[in-house]
């Protein structure tokens, strides 16, 4: 943030622009920057899912669009869903219809303000960082109870019943798992978090504390049913719901619906990275030579494992999940709280 | 008065805890268009949230007067519309019709050509088992089995291209035999290959990735269970009666064709990871149906006889005595019959179909209701209908 209003400061002369209007030009700058980000990284991964579903499924995947294994054809499909008609339903709400798509994405936008990228980058250096990531995506949830109930499509109400109760029930594991965390460096900031885990694999937090292992995992399963993923993905369900809560969408409506689908997929993905796997900190002590690319890689990794199991599970039921989440992940999470606070203070690292 | 008749009528009303506010049943369309009805079939339905308190099929979007249309043909000439009917498994179709022809007919069919029928029908049932389990896995949320099983069905269509030459409606019997004789050799080697291919390999997979998988388990045990004596009333046959776990196949207990030389088991649900006749029962049925399948494909190919393959030709109109015949035989989705009436000409008086699918569909009006969606979804999975059969 500093280097970039000194970089404004420069371009237009020292003394020719106010404070303020530098720091909400350095803001608009870094907002367009993480918005180009996001949608970069949802077609790449839209690219990589086909490939990996493929990879599974002995096929190839996209191989044609762009030659080299088709690569362009994520881009060919923006291109087509840009040009595709924009339907509202007749008997639709038409405010909260079109409101809804942008909703959703900006929950996932405004989160991934917080990723501390490298020791150097960071959007929004927050103190609370953590907890207003947690905060700004429970947007989504409001986003998509209103894109089902103005569909004015039962099969979409459905979803978007579904989907609230499925996000606000997992969001309180996926906190939960990270608190033991939070214990350790007793701070929010999400750059606190990963300067606490320096020096080496067994510094992450990963694989300092056997409770906040277990925790990991809690918040790997949890980040999937927050990202209505399979086998988690409630709201859609497409073999029952047809689309769940997007079933009337068209167009860039329901583009952005992808968009921060996936937007979505890699901010937790990137968490994880950040939070139990030393974020941009190298494995091996003293190489950490690129500290944005080993953030990524991390990150891209994590969203591996999550298509792995994507494409691999059958879906669970509606009630089934939310056993699941009540009555096995929040008292385990619970336990790891306690547990990763009685180990702190029995190996004395608190 | 009127809060005591709603109350009188359904259970649901006893959770009206806010006076003044109303609350009914909703009215939900599943179909023709939705994916989990495989084809066109239509629910409508009367929910509860996620319970359903009202199912009814409504069926008809597929007819194409079948049975009307046999009635202005030749015997020979209907053969290729029983490829419609069940169009994932036309083998077996086909053979459920020729069999009535021949019985009316009283024709000797040539042995040579008795075991291919079996080969094919047996390479049909696989095919469309495959396809029931593909499908299954689908409307369970797993992908991957599907693009597994498509696979091997598709080797199955190779091979039934190279004898038939189509890939999906075949034509392929005739009253008297079948229309063609092994392309050469090399034919019963790969289906032998084929065959211990799948035995050995594939079906250990299926199971590996889907049938043991825990959430998959967790999905289905306990989940539509149809007693014995609702099968019965219901008329059930195929899979969803033996998933109830009784053995009756008609291959077995009312045997056609070559059947009774070839020795295999009748595999029936034993309620492993729940109740008897519970979806997870029907799909395991079908499972190690195709094990036994194999096992009749191989016997088959190893003691088929040399000779002819067709008693009467192939062109010739066939004209059958008046009289009236009824045969059943297995098709991959229970018992298929053929009601035949014939007043003494080239075509018949009237031909009357006993489709499996239609019978086992009736049911879903019971077991359906008080069930999940998501669990009808796999309720209607697991009776793996066929609609081009019910509507015919």
């Amino acid at each position: 943030m500093n280097i970039l209003t000194e970089m404004i400061r420069g371009w237009f002369g020292p003394d020719k622009m106010s404070d303020q209007m530098v720091l909400i030009l350095s803001a608009v700058t870094l907002a367009t920057l993480m918005f180009v980000v996001m949608a970069l990284c949802a077609l790449v991964f839209t690219w990589m899912e086909r490939k990996v579903a493929g990879f599974i499924q002995s096929r190839y995947g996209p191989m044609r669009t762009g030659r080299w294994h088709g690569w362009a054809q994520a881009v060919a499909d923006m291109l087509k869903i840009l040009g595709k008609e924009d339907i509202i339903p007749a008997e639709a709400n038409r405010f909260f219809f079109s409101f809804a798509p942008i909703l959703v994405l900006l929950g996932s936008l405004l989160a991934w303000a917080a990723i501390p990228w490298s020791p150097n980058f960071v959007s929004a250096d927050l103190d609370l960082g953590l907890f207003y990531i947690f905060a700004v995506s429970s947007l989504a949830i409001i986003g998509i109870l209103m894109a089902g109930w103005a569909s004015n499509n039962k099969w979409a109400l459905y979803g978007a019943a579904r989907g609230a109760a499925q996000m606000v029930s997992y969001e309180i594991p996926l906190a939960l798992a990270c608190i033991p965390v939070v214990m350790y460096t007793g701070s929010l900031n999400t750059s606190d978090i990963v300067i606490a885990q320096q020096g080496g694999v067994l510094n992450w937090f990963l694989f300092r504390n056997p409770f906040i292992f277990v925790a990991f995992f809690m918040y790997f399963i949890a980040s999937i049913a927050e990202t209505n993923r399979g086998p988690f993905d409630m709201p859609e369900t497409e073999s029952e719901l047809v689309a769940g809560y997007h079933t009337e969408y068209t167009g860039m409506r329901f583009a952005f619906f992808f968009l921060s689908e996936y937007a979505n997929l890699f901010l937790v993905s990137l968490i994880a990275s950040m939070v139990f796997l030393g974020g941009w900190w190298s494995p091996i002590p003293g190489t950490d030579f690129a500290p944005a690319l080993t953030f990524i890689i991390k990150g891209v990794l994590m969203v591996l494992l999550n298509m792995w199991v994507r494409w691999t599970l059958p879906r669970v039921r509606v009630d089934q999940l939310m056993y699941l989440c009540w009555k096995v992940m929040i008292p385990v999470s619970l336990t790891c709280v306690v547990g990763a606070g009685l180990w702190m203070m029995w190996r004395g690292q608190a | 008065m009127a809060n005591q008749e709603t109350k009188m009528n359904s259970g649901w009303a006893d959770q009206d805890h806010v006076p003044g506010i109303k609350s009914e049943l909703m009215e939900l369309n599943m179909g023709p268009q939705h994916p989990a009805t495989h084809g066109v079939l239509r629910l409508l339905l009367e929910t509860d949230g996620e319970i359903v308190h009202k199912c009814t099929p409504v069926l008809g979007y597929l007819h194409r007067c079948a049975e009307k249309i046999a009635e202005g043909i030749n015997y020979k000439q209907f053969v290729l519309y029983t490829d419609r009917f069940d169009y994932l498994a036309p083998v077996c179709c086909n053979h459920a019709y020729v069999t009535a022809v021949e019985k009316l007919m009283d024709v000797e069919v040539p042995e040579r050509a008795e075991h291919l029928r079996v080969i094919t029908a047996e390479l049909s049932r696989i095919a469309s088992h495959l396809i029931a389990l593909a499908t299954f896995g689908l409307d369970m949320g797993a992908w991957t089995p599907l693009l597994y099983c498509f696979r091997e069905r598709e080797a199955i269509l190779d091979l039934l291209e190279r004898i038939a030459g189509g890939r999906m409606l075949y034509n392929f019997f005739v009253p008297g035999g079948v229309r063609y004789d092994v392309p050469d050799e090399k034919w019963t080697a790969d289906v032998l290959e084929f065959v211990t291919m799948l035995e050995t390999k594939k079906v250990k997979d299926y199971n590996q990735l889907l049938s043991y998988n825990k959430i998959f388990i967790e999905r289905l045990a306990d989940v539509g269970v149809i007693s014995q004596q609702d099968a019965f009333d219901y008329g059930s046959t195929g899979p969803v009666l033996r998933g109830s776990g009784v053995s009756f196949d008609c291959r077995k207990d009312d045997p056609y064709s070559v059947y009774p030389k070839f020795d295999f088991e009748v595999p029936v649900g034993r309620g492993e990871m729940g109740t008897v006749g519970d979806c997870w029962d029907r799909y395991m049925v079908r499972v190690r149906e195709i094990e036994q399948s194999c096992r009749i494909i191989r016997q088959a190919v190893d003691t088929m006889p040399g000779g002819e393959v067709h008693a009467i030709g192939l062109t010739k109109p066939v004209k059958l005595p008046a009289g009236a015949a009824y045969s059943r035989t297995e098709s991959s989705k229970g018992e298929l019959g053929h009601y035949i009436i014939s007043d003494g000409g080239q075509m018949p008086f009237r031909n009357k179909v006993r489709s499996p699918s239609f019978c086992n569909l009736q049911i879903i009006e019971k077991i359906g209701v008080g069930q999940m969606v998501s669990d009808l979804v796999a309720f209607i999975g697991s009776l793996d209908i066929v609609l081009g059969e019910i509507d015919r």
